[in-house]
C-alpha cells in the first residue's frame, strides 16, 4: 500500500478529483486493488468515513464490508464489480449486500469500470454504487 | 548538464519591442549532458534559432523529448536544422495515447494541405518512442516521464545526472481540482518529477486575477506555480510559458506577485528569458 508521498498516476488522480466531485457515491482503487479513495456520497452507504478508512488494502476492504450476494453468499473479491474491472478490464454491475462500519446491512447496487489509459493498461477502477434498502442490522 | 532555453513563451510565438527582454519564442530547452548527448525538451518555434546556432554542423544523435502535441511544442521541429540531415539519428518521444501511437498522431502536421513534405520523406527519417512507465537512461543522464494534468495526453520530465536535476513541467495545472496547499504530496500531480528539483521549469501562465476565468485551460496561475515548487522542495523555480499577451512589464510585475506569496525555503524565484543558462 502505499503511503501519502507516493507519486500517483495522473489517472488515479483525476479519477479522485472527479469523484470528490459526485453527490453520487463512488470509490476508487488502484491495480492492486488497494481502495485509494472513497467520495463523501460514500461514506452513509459504507458507514465510514474516509477519514477514519484511509486506504485499505484489497482483503482489508473486503472484509471490512462483507459483500455478499441477495442470496446471502459471500462474494469473493475478484467477483466483486471492482475486481471484475481491474482483473478482466471491463464494466461490470452487480447486487450486493454489505455491512457498513456501523453495522447496518445495506442492499446495494455497483457499478465498476476500469481506467485504462490505453488497451491492455488497467491502473485502477471506480466504482459508482447506491443503496437500494437497509435490511437489518444495528 | 547545461540547459539553455531558447523559446519559453506559451500558446503562441509573440516576438516584438514588448517582448525583447524574455522572448517570443516558444518552448524549447537544449540540454547538452555531460557526455556530449543532446537532448531536447520541446520544438516550439525556438529550435529553429537553436538549430541555426549548430552553423550547419549537426549532431550524430538527437533525442527531442516533446511534452505534448500542441502546437507551441512542436511547430518549431519543421525548420530544425538537424531534422533534414540524412546523417543524424533522430528520436522523438513523447506521451502515449489512448489510441493512435505517436507518430499516426504528429504525421497530420507533416503532410498537406499544412506541410508540403510528408512525415515519411523527411531525411533524418526520425523514430517515434512514446515514454517508458519507467525510468530510462539517454546518455549519461535518466529521465523520468509521467502524465501531468494538462488536456490530452501530456507529460513533464525529469532529467538527472550525477547528482543533479532539472524538473520539465511547462504546461501544467496541479491546481485544478486540489488544494496543493492541504493535499497529500502524492496526489499532486507532477509531484515526484519536481522533487527536490535543483531547477523546476514550470507553468506560470496567469495572475491570480487571470486565472478564475481559465480554469481547466492546463496552465497555472503564479501562486499555484510557486505552491507546487514548494511542496516538492524545489530550490529554484523558472517560471515558463509566457501568456502571448503579456509584456516583459507584466511578466515582471507577476514576478513580484510570485515572490509576495513564496515562504523562505526557496532560493530563487525567477522568469525564463531566452538565452537563459543553466549549468547544473
Amino acid at each position: 500500500m502505499s503511503d501519502e508521498s507516493t507519486q500517483r498516476n495522473l489517472i488515479l488522480i483525476l479519477a479522485r478529483d472527479l469523484t470528490s466531485r459526485l453527490a453520487n457515491p463512488a470509490a476508487v482503487i488502484d491495480a492492486e486493488g488497494t481502495l485509494v479513495y472513497f467520495n463523501e456520497a460514500a461514506e452513509p452507504v459504507l458507514g465510514r468515513t474516509y477519514a477514519e478508512a484511509g486506504e485499505l488494502r484489497a482483503g482489508a476492504w473486503a472484509a471490512e464490508w462483507d459483500p455478499r450476494d441477495p442470496d446471502g453468499n459471500p462474494v469473493p473479491l475478484e467477483e466483486l464489480p471492482l475486481g471484475v474491472a481491474i482483473r478482466e478490464g471491463r464494466p461490470t454491475h452487480r447486487a450486493l449486500t454489505i455491512t457498513g462500519g456501523d453495522g447496518v446491512v445495506r442492499a446495494i447496487e455497483s457499478t465498476a469500470i476500469p481506467l485504462c489509459p490505453r488497451e491492455g493498461l488497467i491502473l485502477g477502477a471506480v466504482a459508482l454504487f447506491w443503496e437500494r434498502h437497509r435490511v437489518g442490522g444495528a | 548538464m547545461r540547459a539553455t532555453i531558447w523559446g519559453s513563451r506559451g500558446t503562441l510565438a509573440s516576438p516584438g519591442p514588448e517582448t525583447v527582454r524574455y522572448g517570443g519564442q516558444t518552448s524549447c530547452i537544449a540540454v547538452e549532458l555531460t557526455d556530449g548527448t543532446l537532448v531536447i525538451l520541446d520544438a516550439g518555434t525556438g529550435i529553429r534559432p537553436f538549430g541555426m546556432s549548430l552553423g550547419g554542423a549537426s549532431p550524430s544523435r538527437v533525442d527531442l523529448l516533446i511534452t505534448h502535441l500542441h502546437t507551441d511544442h512542436i511547430e518549431g521541429l519543421r525548420f530544425f536544422t538537424p531534422f533534414w540531415d540524412p546523417s543524424v539519428e533522430f528520436r522523438i518521444w513523447g506521451p502515449p495515447a489512448p489510441l493512435r501511437n505517436l507518430e499516426r498522431r504528429m504525421a497530420p502536421f507533416f503532410a498537406p494541405p499544412f506541410f508540403p513534405v510528408h512525415l515519411r520523406n523527411v531525411p533524418s527519417r526520425p523514430t517515434f518512442h512514446e515514454v517508458p512507465t519507467q525510468p530510462w537512461a539517454l546518455g549519461s543522464a535518466v529521465i523520468t516521464a509521467e502524465l501531468i494534468k494538462h488536456p490530452g495526453p501530456s507529460v513533464g520530465y525529469r532529467i538527472e545526472e550525477a547528482g543533479r536535476t532539472l524538473a520539465y513541467l511547462p504546461d501544467h495545472e496541479p491546481g485544478l481540482g486540489a488544494d496543493l496547499t492541504s493535499i497529500a504530496s502524492g496526489w499532486i500531480s507532477g509531484w515526484s518529477l519536481a522533487r527536490n528539483a535543483d531547477v523546476l521549469v514550470h507553468d506560470g501562465q496567469y495572475t491570480t486575477a487571470e486565472y478564475e476565468s481559465r480554469v481547466g485551460w492546463g496552465h497555472s496561475s503564479i501562486v499555484d506555480a510557486v505552491t507546487f515548487a514548494q511542496r516538492a522542495d524545489a530550490r529554484r523555480l523558472v517560471l515558463f510559458h509566457h501568456d502571448p499577451l503579456h509584456t516583459d512589464d507584466q511578466l515582471e510585475s507577476m514576478l513580484m506577485e510570485a515572490g509576495r506569496v513564496t515562504d523562505t525555503s526557496m532560493s530563487e524565484i525567477e522568469l525564463a528569458y531566452e538565452g537563459q543558462v543553466f549549468d547544473l
